[in-house]
């Protein structure tokens, strides 16, 4: 094979692995601090991608705008949900949150469904990203090393607002013991819902990203999530470096799947969830509880 | 600075205060003595606003917040250091000092906590699950002293801790009392309680039964022994 091909396949990998890393990334801090496996992530991945195209389609906006302005418009249609819905389960069993959750995707995207039909809409390239560079043993267009970029700039910009800032300190502790933290002075609750707002910001933000490469469409929420719920497993439910590791690494290692054995790309990441599941059952990077 | 009247409180549907009546003024050390299961750590999280099933009226520096969750009254200039110490494992010893936002201003400075608590200074960079018992109390007392809260709610900090420990928190306890903070101190070590303390509320079935003088504890000492059945 070529190693055209290769890098290619290569770079591909690094891209969807990008995707998978801030999905994954937005669940377990939403998982950490909420305790709800937000299986609605996907959908808000989804809402990124079309509120990016929607801003076009109807007001002209152009990319860099949407790239604030989507995300922001997640987070907060997430923060509505966390503060009407979603808070009122936090004292029942995990499962609820995951079915409260499931039943919100289905219906968001129910409605793109019903709207906007399966058939997926375009969406343009934003012009200073057009064309790309011969780099010898590869064509790398320049849109997709941006994605890459941006996307480990966001990834890694979260661990360390997480790690190493104030607000990130209030975060860990409030996972501990969140009653302590509120008898310290600060407001937990509010802090819920920021952080649900954050994690699924950072899917809209991903789905911004994509909407140039892969089409807009109303299902390609239901197609991510379940490999990122395989990401987060391996990983590490809860784990913020997990996540990122983990989401780069299976997406690269989908990517040489389908240059070395394409039959097997679609199931690679699950047979690596079943190993990770028969040797450490917490993840790569998650603790024993 | 604290007035307590006809508190209840409930955890689920058990009914654990019944009625506590107690006050606190500004620069005293005051202390609830009872037998384990009394209320007295119910108590001090229904201040706090942590046991939200409570009725009756607490006032803290003259504002009622008998519905107000515990981050208002916090905010008030309240300190709470809990049974349980409550220190975050996944933050290292700095990141837990640093921890709670400053409350109102005359906290004590880093420098006045490393040279009150010497320990903490060489263990700064240690994650908070590597500490001892002692460190993590003593962390847990400095954390609240940082933040400038005059009005400081402490629960058991000399539980499970050995006789050096307790006396240099003892120490502690006698420069929070020359810093003029007011402290509600919940002890099961009558001995160390008495040290400190200007006055003792004894706790019973959820309700004050008692309250002690500085000066009337020698004369009281065998009608004490008898509430705490030692």
């Amino acid at each position: 094979m070529s190693a055209t091909a290769l890098f290619g396949q290569l770079l591909l990998g690094l891209i969807n692995g990008s995707f998978y890393a801030m999905l994954s990334l937005g669940l377990a801090i939403i998982f950490g601090l909420l305790a709800i496996v937000n299986a609605a992530q996907g959908a808000f991945y989804m809402l990124g991608a079309f509120i990016a195209w929607m801003l076009f389609q109807y007001l002209g906006i152009g990319y860099w705008a949407s790239f604030v302005l989507a995300p922001l418009a997640v987070a907060i249609i997430g923060m509505i949900l966390e503060r009407t819905l979603i808070r009122r389960v936090y004292n029942l069993d995990h499962l609820y949150g995951l079915l409260l959750t499931l039943g919100l995707f289905q219906i968001i995207q129910g409605m793109f469904v019903h709207w906007y039909g399966t058939s997926g809409q375009p969406y343009d390239y934003p012009d200073i990203l057009t064309g790309g560079h011969n780099l010898g043993f590869m064509f790398l267009p320049t849109y997709r090393a941006w994605v890459v970029v941006a996307s480990l700039i966001f990834c890694f910009g979260t661990w360390y607002a997480i790690e190493k800032t104030r607000l990130g300190a209030y975060l860990r502790a409030a996972t501990e013991n969140p009653t302590l933290v509120r008898a310290f002075g600060i407001n937990v609750p509010m802090l819920v819902t920021l952080a649900f707002g954050g994690g699924v910001a950072l899917a809209g933000l991903a789905g911004v990203l994509a909407a140039p490469i892969y089409q807009v469409n109303p299902l390609m929420g239901g197609n991510i999530l379940t490999t990122v719920f395989a990401v987060v497993v391996v990983g590490g439910f809860g784990s913020i470096l997990g996540a990122i590791v983990t989401g780069l690494a299976l997406g690269v290692l989908e990517g040489f799947s389908k240059v070395f054995y394409p039959e097997a790309s679609n199931m690679v990441i699950f047979a690596v969830m079943i190993v990770v599941l028969m040797i450490k059952p917490a993840g790569l990077f998650g603790r024993e509880r | 600075m604290l007035e307590i009247a006809g508190l209840h409180g409930f955890y689920g549907e058990s009914h654990v205060l019944h009625g506590v009546d107690l006050s606190v003024r500004a620069g005293e050390v005051v202390t609830i003595v009872g037998r384990n299961g009394a209320g007295k750590t119910t108590t001090l999280r229904a201040v706090m606003g942590i046991l939200q099933k409570r009725s009756g009226s607490i006032r803290v520096m003259g504002t009622e917040t008998i519905k107000l969750p515990p981050e208002r009254v916090a905010r008030l200039g309240v300190g709470y250091v809990p049974e349980e110490r409550g220190i975050f494992a996944s933050l290292n010893v700095t990141e837990n000092l640093m921890l709670p936002p400053t409350l109102a201003p005359g906290g004590m400075t880093t420098e006045e906590i490393y040279r009150l608590f010497p320990n903490l200074k060489d263990r700064a960079k240690s994650q908070g699950s590597k500490l001892t018992g002692g460190e993590q109390q003593m962390l847990a007392i400095a954390r609240v002293l940082r933040t400038g809260a005059k009005f400081l709610l402490l629960d058991e900090p000399t539980e499970g801790l050995a006789p050096v420990i307790v006396q240099q928190i003892g120490r502690v306890l006698e420069t929070i009392k020359e810093r003029n903070l007011t402290v509600l101190l919940v002890e099961q070590n009558f001995r160390f309680a008495a040290r400190v303390s200007d006055r003792h509320y004894v706790m019973e079935s959820g309700k004050i039964i008692d309250a002690i003088g500085r000066s009337e504890i020698a004369g009281k000492m065998e009608r004490l022994e008898e509430y705490l059945g030692v």
